[in-house]
C-alpha cells in the first residue's frame, strides 16, 4: 500500500512575458522551447508533474535559472501558475480562495527563502514569532515558542538583535526557525543551507534529518549541492530550463541518468554512498565465498569485505536467501571510474 | 570600401540634426521677422475667457453647488470644524491657553524642555542641546507667541499631510487608474508655485488659520505620497512573500510587513512634508495672518529690515531643528532591541523627566517670567541690525546703487524688452521644434499646447516677464553652480563644507532669501534675480557633484592612461558622463526658480506671480489659478524637454 499523496502537481506551467495566457493558448498549451525563444517569453516552469507522498523529502536540483524557486513558489501559490493544477491534500490550491490560502499557510505550510526574506524592522525573536503573531497568539506563548526555536537553530543570545546585524548564515537560521514556528505539515526549503559554513551546514543537515524523523514532515527541498541532496533526499528531481528531466531515487539518477545533463550533475557524486549492492550483483556461480552481504547495503559499507575477500561475495536478501554475488573488479570499476554502467 | 561607406553614412546621420536645427532656426527667424500681428500678440478679443469661467465656476462651487443632501458649503464648513479641533488643542497648549477651563498655555520653559528631550531622545546629546538652545532663543528674543502660533500650525499640519499622503500612496500602489490620475495630478501640483494654492483655498475656506492649514497640507501631500509609492514598490519581494507565507491577511501584510519595511523611505517623505510645511506656512500667512510668517512679511513690506532678520532667523531656526530631528529619525538604526534592564532604566529616566517637566510648570507658576518672558527681559537685536544696515547703506549703497542701476539699464532692461517683445506663435513653434528634435512628435505637440495655452488665456506678457526673470537667474545659477559643483567633486575638503551649506540653504523657506537682497539692492529686477539665484542654486551644485562622483573609476583611469591633462579629463571625460545628472539638477533648479520668481512678486516684479497676488484680495480665483497653472506650464515644458534629453543621453552613454 502506498502512502497518500501530500502534494501533487500536474502539467504545471509558469510563463513570464507580456501576455502569457494567450501565448499558451496560441501554442495549444504546449509551446516548444523554440516558441519561447522566438516570442521572447520565459518558460520558468514547463509542464512539470510529480507527486510527493506524506513524509517524503523531495529534493529539486538544477542549474541557476532552471526554475527551482519558481516551481516552489507555484507549489505554495506565492505566484499563480499559468496553467496546471497543484493539489495539497487533494485540494486544488490554484482554485483556493484567499481566505483558504491564509488558513493553509497559517497552519500547514512553512517556507525558507533563498534570500532569507527577514523583516528588517523586527528583532530575531519577533521575526521567528511573526507567523504566530499574525494569528493573534498571546505574546508570552509565542515568545516561549520563539525562544525554543532560537535555541534549536543555535541563535540563543541573539534574540534581541535586528537582522542587519547578523551574518548571512545567522539570517538563514532565523528564516529556518521562523518557518518552523507554526509546526507546518509541509515544508518548502529554497537553498536553506547555502549561506552556512560547512561545519554548521553539516550540523543543520543532521538537525534537519532528526527533525524530519521526529516530525515526519513532507518536504520539498531546493539545493545546488548533490552531496547534500543525497544526504537528505528520498527522491531527487532534476530540472533544466523549467522542465523536469528526471525524477527518481539518488541511486537511479547515478546509475541510469536520463541524459548527459543529469549525468553531469551526478558525475562527482560519492557513488559508494549511493549505489547499493543490488545494482552491481550478478547471478550466483559456484565460486562465491562464504562471506555474505545484504542486497540493500551501500557499496562503501561492503567495500572492505569485498576487497578483502579473494573470491566473489554472496548477496542475500531480507529473508537471507542468496540472490546473487558481487565481484571485486566490478565493485572497483563502479566505485572509482566514471563509467557507471559498462 | 564598406568601412568608408559606413563612416559616410554615420557622418550624414550626425549632420542631419544639425541641418534640422539650422533650418528651424532660419525658419523661425524669418517667422519672427515677418509674423503678422495676430501671431505676435494674441488678439485681445479672441482671448478665451477661461479666467471668468473658472472664477464663476469656483464661486458657484463654493456658494451654491450641492450634492443633494448637503452643499459644498456644508462640506467645507464640516472640514473646517474638524480641522479646527486639533488646532484649538495645540493653540491652547502652546500659546492661547484654554480660557474655558481657566488653564494657561504651557510655560515657555516647559516647551523648551520638552523639545530638548525630544531632540535628545531621537538624535542624542548634541541634537538635544541644539533644540533646547534653539527654542530658548525664540523665547529670549521675544518671539515666543508668534513662534508658537507657527509651531502649532506645523504640529497639526504635518501629521495630517503625512497621513493623507500615505493613504494616497497606498491607494496608488493598489489601483492602476488611481496611480495614473494621482501621478498626473502631482506633476501639475508640484510644478505649481506655493502662491497659487492660496486663491482656491480662500474661496472655499475664507481667511484664517484653518485655510492656512489646508493650503499648507495640500502643498505638502505630493512628496509624501510619492515617497510612499516608492517605498512600497521597493520592498524586496522575498519580504512580502515571507509575510504571505506567515499567513498575513492583506491588511496585516500592508501594516505589519510592507509599510514597516519601507520605513526609511517613508521617513524621508515625512522629512519632506516638514520642510514643505515650513516653506508654505510662511507664504500661507497671506491668507491667514498670524505667526512668524506674517510678521516677516509685514516687516519686509515696511522695510523694517532689523525685525525681518530676527523673524527670518526664528523661522530658519525652527526649520533647521525640525529638519535635523527628522533626519535623525531616518538615520536611526539600533543594533538590537533594548534589554529588560535597559527598558527599566528608560522607564526610570522618563519618570524623572516627567517630574522635571511638572516642576518646570510649578516653577513657572511661581515665577511668571518662566511663563512668558516679559518684554523688558527679552532681547532684540533689531535696532543694531537697523543701525548697521543704515551704515551699510550710507557707505555701500552708493556703489551698490551704481552697480544696480548700471546692470539694470544696460543689461537687464534690453534683455527684458527682448523677452517682452517675443511673439507668441513663432516662440511656441521654436520650442515645439526643439521638442521634435529631442523627443519626437508627442513632446513637440505637448510643448506647443502648453505654451499656446498661456497665450490663449491672455497671460503671454506676464509669462514672458516670468520667463525673463527665471532664465536670467537660471543662467547665472548654472554659471556659478557648475564650477562650485566641480570644485566640490574634486576637493574632498571643500565637499563637506559645500554639501553642508547646501543642506542648510535648502531648509530655508523661500521668503528668507528676500531679506538680504532687499537690504542690499532694495527692489527691482536685479534684486528679484539675485533672490531667485540664491534660492534655486542648490540643486545644480548637488547634481553636478553627484554626477561627477558617479563617473566610474575605470573610465577615469582610462582617461589618465591616455595622458589627459586635468583640464582635458574634466572637459572630455568627466563632464560628458555627468551630463545626465547635471541636466536633472537643472530641471530642479528651473522649477525652484519659477517658484521663487512668483514670490518676488511680493517685492514688486510684474510677472505671473503678481497676477496671483492681485487675484487674492479680489477673490478672482480664475486669474490666480490660471496664472499659477501658466507657471506650471512653463515649468513642465522646460522639465519635459530637458528630462527627455537627459534620458536619451543616459541611454547613449549606456548608463540606463
Ligand atoms: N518575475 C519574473 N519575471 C520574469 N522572469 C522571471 C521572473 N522570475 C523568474 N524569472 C525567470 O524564470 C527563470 C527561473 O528562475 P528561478 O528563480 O526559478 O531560478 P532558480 O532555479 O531558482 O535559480 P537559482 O538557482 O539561481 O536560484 C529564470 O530564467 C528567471 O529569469
Ligand atoms: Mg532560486
Amino acid at each position: 500500500m502506498s502512502k497518500p499523496n501530500k502534494i501533487s502537481c500536474r502539467n504545471l506551467w509558469k510563463v513570464y512575458g507580456k501576455d502569457a495566457q494567450s501565448f499558451m493558448a496560441v501554442h495549444s498549451n504546449a509551446p516548444s522551447l523554440e516558441d519561447f525563444r522566438r516570442e521572447q517569453y520565459v518558460g520558468a516552469v514547463r509542464n512539470v508533474s510529480f507527486e510527493v507522498t506524506t513524509g517524503e523529502i523531495l529534493v529539486v536540483m538544477g542549474l541557476s535559472g532552471s526554475g527551482k524557486s519558481t516551481l516552489l513558489r507555484c507549489l505554495a501559490r506565492l505566484i499563480d501558475a499559468t496553467s496546471g493544477a497543484v493539489c495539497f491534500d487533494g485540494q486544488d490550491i490554484t482554485k483556493a480562495t484567499p481566505e483558504e490560502l491564509i488558513e493553509l499557510r497559517r497552519h500547514k505550510m512553512g517556507m525558507v527563502f533563498q534570500n532569507f526574506g527577514l523583516l528588517p524592522h523586527k528583532t530575531v525573536l519577533q521575526n521567528i514569532c511573526f507567523p504566530l503573531d499574525v494569528q493573534g497568539i498571546s505574546r508570552t506563548r509565542r515568545e516561549e515558542r520563539g525562544m525554543e526555536l532560537a535555541q534549536l537553530v543555535g541563535l540563543a543570545g541573539k534574540e534581541n538583535f535586528y537582522p542587519r546585524e547578523l551574518s548571512g548564515g545567522q539570517q538563514q537560521r532565523v528564516g529556518i526557525a521562523r518557518s518552523l514556528a507554526v509546526e507546518p505539515d509541509v515544508w518548502f526549503l529554497d537553498e536553506p543551507f547555502s549561506a552556512l559554513d560547512p561545519l554548521i551546514r553539516r550540523d543543520m543537515q543532521d538537525e534537519f534529518l532528526r527533525l524530519q524523523r521526529a516530525l515526519n514532515k513532507t518536504i520539498v527541498f531546493v539545493t545546488h549541492d548533490f552531496e547534500e541532496a543525497v544526504r537528505v533526499a528520498d527522491r531527487i528531481a532534476i530540472m533544466k530550463d523549467g522542465a523536469l528531466v528526471q525524477l527518481g531515487r539518488p541511486e537511479e539518477l547515478v546509475w541510469c541518468p536520463a541524459d548527459p545533463y543529469v549525468a553531469e550533475f551526478t558525475r562527482n557524486a560519492p557513488r559508494g554512498k549511493i549505489i547499493s549492492v543490488g545494482q552491481i550483483m550478478v547471478p550466483t556461480s559456484a565460486a562465491a565465498s562464504e562471506i555474505s552481504i545484504r542486497i540493500d547495503q551501500k557499496l562503501d559499507d561492503v567495500a572492505p569485505l569485498v576487497l578483502g575477500s579473494d573470491r566473489s561475495v554472496k548477496v542475500i536478501d531480507h529473508d537471507d536467501r542468496v540472490v546473487g554475488q558481487v565481484e571485486r573488479d566490478r565493485l572497483i570499476a563502479v566505485m572509482f571510474s566514471d563509467g557507471a554502467r559498462q | 570600401m564598406t568601412a568608408s561607406a559606413d563612416s559616410a553614412a554615420s557622418r550624414s546621420k550626425s549632420i542631419l540634426p544639425g541641418i534640422l536645427v539650422g533650418g528651424a532656426a532660419v525658419v523661425s527667424l524669418i517667422l519672427f521677422a515677418v509674423a503678422p500681428d495676430w501671431a505676435r500678440q494674441w488678439p485681445a478679443e479672441q482671448i478665451v475667457p477661461l479666467r471668468d469661467w473658472v472664477t464663476r465656476f469656483f464661486q458657484w462651487l463654493a456658494n451654491e453647488a450641492s450634492f443633494g443632501l448637503f452643499t459644498v458649503k456644508d462640506l467645507t464648513r464640516l472640514v473646517s470644524d474638524i480641522l479646527s479641533g486639533p488646532l484649538t488643542i495645540t493653540d491652547g497648549l502652546l500659546h492661547k491657553g484654554f480660557s474655558q477651563f481657566g488653564l494657561a498655555a504651557l510655560p515657555w520653559i516647559t516647551v523648551v524642555l520638552i523639545m530638548g528631550i525630544v531632540g535628545y531622545a531621537i538624535g542624542g546629546g548634541r541634537l538635544g542641546i541644539a533644540t533646547t538652545l534653539g527654542f530658548a532663543y525664540l523665547a529670549v528674543f521675544g518671539m515666543w507667541p508668534d513662534a508658537m502660533k507657527t509651531f502649532s500650525l506645523v504640529l497639526v499640519t504635518v501629521p495630517i499631510a503625512a497621513l493623507i499622503g500615505l493613504m494616497l500612496g497606498i491607494l496608488a500602489t493598489r489601483n492602476q487608474l488611481a496611480e495614473r490620475v494621482l501621478s498626473a495630478l502631482f506633476d501639475v501640483m508640484q510644478a505649481t508655485p506655493h502662491l497659487a494654492y492660496l486663491g482656491p483655498i480662500a474661496i472655499f475656506f475664507g481667511f484664517g488659520a484653518v485655510p492656512r492649514l489646508i493650503a499648507t497640507a495640500i502643498f505638502a501631500v505630493p512628496p509624501m505620497a510619492r515617497c510612499t509609492i516608492l517605498g512600497l514598490r521597493t520592498v524586496a519581494p522575498e519580504i512580502i512573500e515571507s509575510g504571505l507565507m506567515s499567513g498575513c491577511t492583506p491588511r496585516q501584510l500592508l501594516w505589519r510587513v510592507q509599510l514597516p519595511a519601507a520605513q526609511r523611505t517613508l521617513l524621508v517623505g515625512l522629512n519632506q512634508v516638514i520642510m514643505q510645511t515650513l516653506a508654505m506656512v510662511v507664504i500661507a500667512s497671506l491668507i491667514g495672518a498670524s505667526g512668524l510668517g506674517h510678521r516677516l512679511l509685514f516687516s519686509l513690506q515696511q522695510l523694517q529690515m532689523g525685525k525681518a532678520i530676527e523673524y527670518g532667523v526664528a523661522i530658519v531656526v525652527i526649520a533647521i531643528l525640525l529638519d535635523r530631528i527628522s533626519q535623525a529619525l531616518i538615520a536611526r538604526n539600533p543594533a538590537r532591541a533594548p534589554t529588560e534592564a535597559e527598558k527599566a532604566a528608560l522607564l526610570r529616566t522618563s519618570v524623572i523627566l516627567g517630574i522635571l517637566l511638572a516642576s518646570s510648570i510649578l516653577v513657572a507658576w511661581l515665577v511668571p517670567a518662566f511663563r512668558l518672558l516679559p518684554k523688558d527681559m527679552t532681547f532684540t537685536t533689531a535696532p543694531y541690525w537697523d543701525q548697521s544696515i543704515r551704515w551699510l547703506s550710507r557707505t555701500l549703497f552708493v556703489y551698490l546703487e551704481f552697480f544696480r542701476d548700471d546692470v539694470t539699464t544696460y543689461i537687464l532692461v534690453p534683455i527684458r524688452n527682448l523677452f517682452l517683445s517675443l511673439p507668441w506663435l513663432p516662440t511656441c513653434l521654436l520650442v515645439a521644434t526643439a521638442g521634435l528634435l529631442i523627443g519626437g512628435w508627442r513632446l513637440a505637440v505637448t510643448a506647443f499646447l502648453l505654451l499656446g495655452f498661456i497665450a490663449a488665456i491672455g497671460f503671454w506678457v506676464p509669462a514672458m516677464m516670468t520667463l525673463y526673470l527665471t532664465s536670467m537667474a537660471v543662467i547665472i545659477c548654472v554659471l556659478l553652480g557648475l564650477p562650485i559643483g566641480i570644485c566640490a567633486a574634486h576637493r574632498p575638503r571643500f565637499t563637506r563644507f559645500a554639501l553642508a551649506l547646501c543642506d542648510t540653504l535648502q531648509t530655508f523657506p523661500s521668503f528668507i532669501y528676500l531679506i538680504p537682497v532687499i537690504m542690499l539692492f532694495r527692489v527691482g529686477d536685479l534684486a528679484s534675480i539675485i533672490a531667485i539665484i540664491a534660492y534655486a542654486m542648490v540643486p545644480i551644485i548637488r547634481y553636478t557633484h553627484l554626477g561627477l562622483m558617479r563617473v566610474p573609476a575605470n573610465t577615469l583611469e582610462a582617461g589618465i592612461a591616455c595622458g589627459c591633462t586635468g583640464r582635458q579629463m574634466l572637459l572630455k571625460v568627466e563632464l560628458p558622463q555627468a551630463v545626465p545628472e547635471i541636466l536633472l539638477g537643472l530641471t530642479q533648479t528651473i522649477t525652484m526658480a519659477l517658484f521663487m520668481t512668483s514670490i518676488t512678486a511680493l517685492i514688486g516684479s510684474r510677472d505671473l506671480g503678481q497676477e496671483i497676488l492681485k487675484a487674492l484680495p479680489a477673490v478672482d480665483t480664475g486669474r490666480g489659478l490660471l496664472a499659477g497653472l501658466s507657471i506650471a506650464a512653463i515649468g513642465i515644458t522646460a522639465t519635459r524637454l530637458i528630462e527627455t534629453w537627459a534620458v536619451r543621453r543616459k541611454r547613449e552613454l549606456g548608463l540606463a
